[in-house]
């Protein structure tokens, strides 16, 4: 019975860690985003859908190889992103934070809409990438392909995130703007380049997250929704902003989350997730690992 | 000339309590007034948003969930407990303001998108509960039988009478909002609006004052549920979900952030849009994103004062040329 037991928790902190890991990557496009422009882009969860459902047209509709399917669907997501802020974004005539924000919610609505239009309202399966046989780990726990390649893809992604910002030239650039956008001006950067560039990338990363996950949890037009709110409230719970804790709150809002679900009621699922934030942001406002915003004047 | 400037708002109150009581000798239909009935219900919601969006320059996606509780506060204590009618509005009003601190409090204290994530997850928590205690709320199903609402021997209960009911509602709202603005407050909210620094460093308490502020739009939200919730007679879930939320900030915006008549004109052409988008089903969705994207985008501002600014920028041009 003990047994069981370990094993059940196993299981579901396994399951949590599959679906926090996807909140990570989530919450890492909200980041971007967010260091780029000071926004909240709520077209972040469109981008998780699009993800999936192109991955689901190239695979299942026109048969197209997987890593083919999977990379075309990334780069037209992001040229979606960059869409996104070539047209409405830049040319919108009030900079105001609330305006643009607002702005990617209708945007967003427009693509939810426009998607519903295409696939319809069902959810459709897509293929895992290599076979379901369940693999037997220690203790008992299983463990599907599915989650071993979300795991696999998420830490490739954080890696190469790592690297692009850490050492090429034009991540040090993106950190600039982020940092201070005039002074990265001034100093010969094109801060509008940087920012079609922070949209484009969100795309993709909500393009992956997208795609690794429709195996496991189906997908349809709006099913980025709760995965978008819930990768925001990662960033949040992490500390907006913070990469680092973008991946530790999506990791614990997957954990929690699961284990909620396991051991209370698999309806309790979504209101658990956003507990636990509201209690994070009553007991240290500023997210686990976040300092808080600076004044700016 | 002067004096009609002074007093332009005061104008304003008047023209519309002369709407407001000869409109019925002119509308006969009764699904006009439920359309405008709504239209009041969400001016209410609106104008309390407003003294947030507008003058504390911080958005609230969760304010169904504020609508929500005046309505199953007023349903649940008059339904299930009995509670007499006004009195369980003004316990939800002031209750809602309590809850609204709580989540407003921390958030608030810092700048950024804080309060945006924490009104966004009270708004989906508050919508699940009305779902899932059931024992309470009726569940999915929802709470029937809630009493229409009475002065004296005189029962609101037929459109016409809720029309008068929820349209003076909205006129007490517009004027306690406008009284506030006048206020001591108010011109500490202003001046929060044109610089958080400089307010701070003239003693204003910047983050005690949006505090409150949040509180108040909640309370705002209450009264305006508890109304919708004795004029209907039944409330479910489904009306106060994340969407509900989005909408309503969306007519301050459209309306004009920081216009108190901004919230009328945002709230009445929006509820309009939607009435009339009914028709264009399974477009509706993407209709509804493109208009809003465009006010977005050309008119931010919002709408009357868009246009507005639109004509006199091309007279001046004119003049310039």
């Amino acid at each position: 019975m003990i047994m069981d037991f370990s094993q059940q928790i196993a299981q579901y902190i396994i399951t949590g860690l599959t679906i926090g890991a996807i909140y990570a990557i989530v919450a890492m496009g909200f980041n971007i985003i967010h260091n780029a422009t000071g926004i909240v882009n709520f077209a972040q969860c469109e981008f998780i859908s699009l993800g999936g459902m192109f991955m689901y047209s190239l695979v299942v509709l026109f048969k197209v190889n997987l890593v083919v399917s999977f990379i075309l669907s990334m780069t037209g997501v992001a040229l979606i992103g960059a869409l996104i802020e070539i047209g409405p974004i830049r040319h919108a005539r009030s900079k105001d934070i609330i305006i643009l924000i607002f702005l990617t919610i209708g945007i967003s609505e427009v693509i939810r809409g426009s998607a519903q239009e295409i696939w319809g309202s069902d959810n459709v399966g897509v293929p895992s990438f290599s076979g379901d046989a369940p693999i037997h780990l220690l203790g008992g726990a299983t463990i599907v392909p599915q989650h071993i390649w979300v795991f696999a893809i998420t830490v490739l992604v954080m890696l190469m995130l790592r690297y692009f910002f850490k050492r090429t030239l034009m991540g040090k650039a993106m950190r600039a703007t982020a940092v201070n956008r005039r002074a990265a001006a001034l100093t010969g950067i094109c801060v509008n380049r940087m920012i079609l560039f922070s949209f484009a990338f969100s795309g993709a990363l909500g393009a992956v997250a997208g795609m690794i996950i429709a195996p496991i949890s189906t997908t349809s037009y709006d099913t980025g929704i709760m995965l978008g709110l819930k990768g925001f409230a990662a960033a949040i719970l992490g500390g907006y902003g913070n990469f680092a804790g973008a991946i530790l709150g999506g990791i614990i809002l997957g954990v929690l989350e699961s284990l909620g679900a396991g051991l209370i009621s698999s309806q309790y699922k979504d209101a658990i997730a956003f507990f636990v934030l509201l209690l994070v942001l009553f007991l240290k406002p500023t997210g686990i690992m976040g300092y808080g915003e600076s004044e700016r004047v | 000339m002067n004096i009609f400037i002074k007093h332009k708002d005061i104008f304003g109150f008047v023209l519309l309590a002369v709407m407001v009581i000869i409109l019925p000798v002119f509308v006969k239909n009764k699904y006009y007034f439920i359309v405008l009935n709504v239209i009041g219900l969400n001016t209410i919601v609106a104008v309390g948003l407003n003294l947030l969006i507008g003058f504390a320059g911080q958005i609230s996606l969760g304010h169904a969930a504020f609508y929500g509780l005046g309505s199953y506060f007023s349903g649940i204590l008059t339904v299930n407990y009995g509670f007499p009618l006004w009195p369980a509005m003004l316990l939800g009003m002031l209750a809602t303001g309590v809850v609204a601190y709580l989540i407003g409090y921390p958030a608030l204290k810092l700048r950024g998108h804080y309060l945006v994530m924490a009104t966004l997850g009270f708004g989906i928590i508050v919508h699940f509960l009305m779902g899932e205690l059931d024992q309470f709320t009726g569940g999915h199903d929802g709470l029937m039988g809630i009493p229409h609402l009475s002065v004296g021997g005189l029962l609101f209960d037929t459109d016409l009478k809720n029309f008068y009911l929820i349209w003076g509602f909205v006129f007490l709202s517009m004027l306690a909002a406008r009284n506030i603005l006048n206020s001591r407050v108010g011109r500490a909210l202003r001046a929060i609006h044109g610089s958080e620094v400089a307010a701070n460093s003239l003693g204003v308490n910047t983050a005690d004052y949006k505090v409150k502020v949040f509180v108040l739009s909640a309370m705002f939200a209450s009264v305006s549920g508890s109304l919708y919730a004795h004029y209907i007679t039944f409330i479910s879930p489904g009306s106060y979900d994340f969407y509900y939320s989005i909408q309503v900030v969306t007519m301050v915006i459209v309306g004009g952030m920081g216009s108190l008549w901004g919230s009328l004109f945002g709230a009445g052409i929006l509820t309009l849009i939607s009435e009339a988008l009914h028709v264009a089903k399974q477009y509706h969705v993407i209709a509804y994103g493109v208009f809003l994207c465009l006010v977005l985008v050309f008119l931010p501002e919002g709408i009357l004062a868009g246009i507005y600014n639109f004509f006199v920028r091309k007279k001046t041009q004119k003049l310039l040329t």
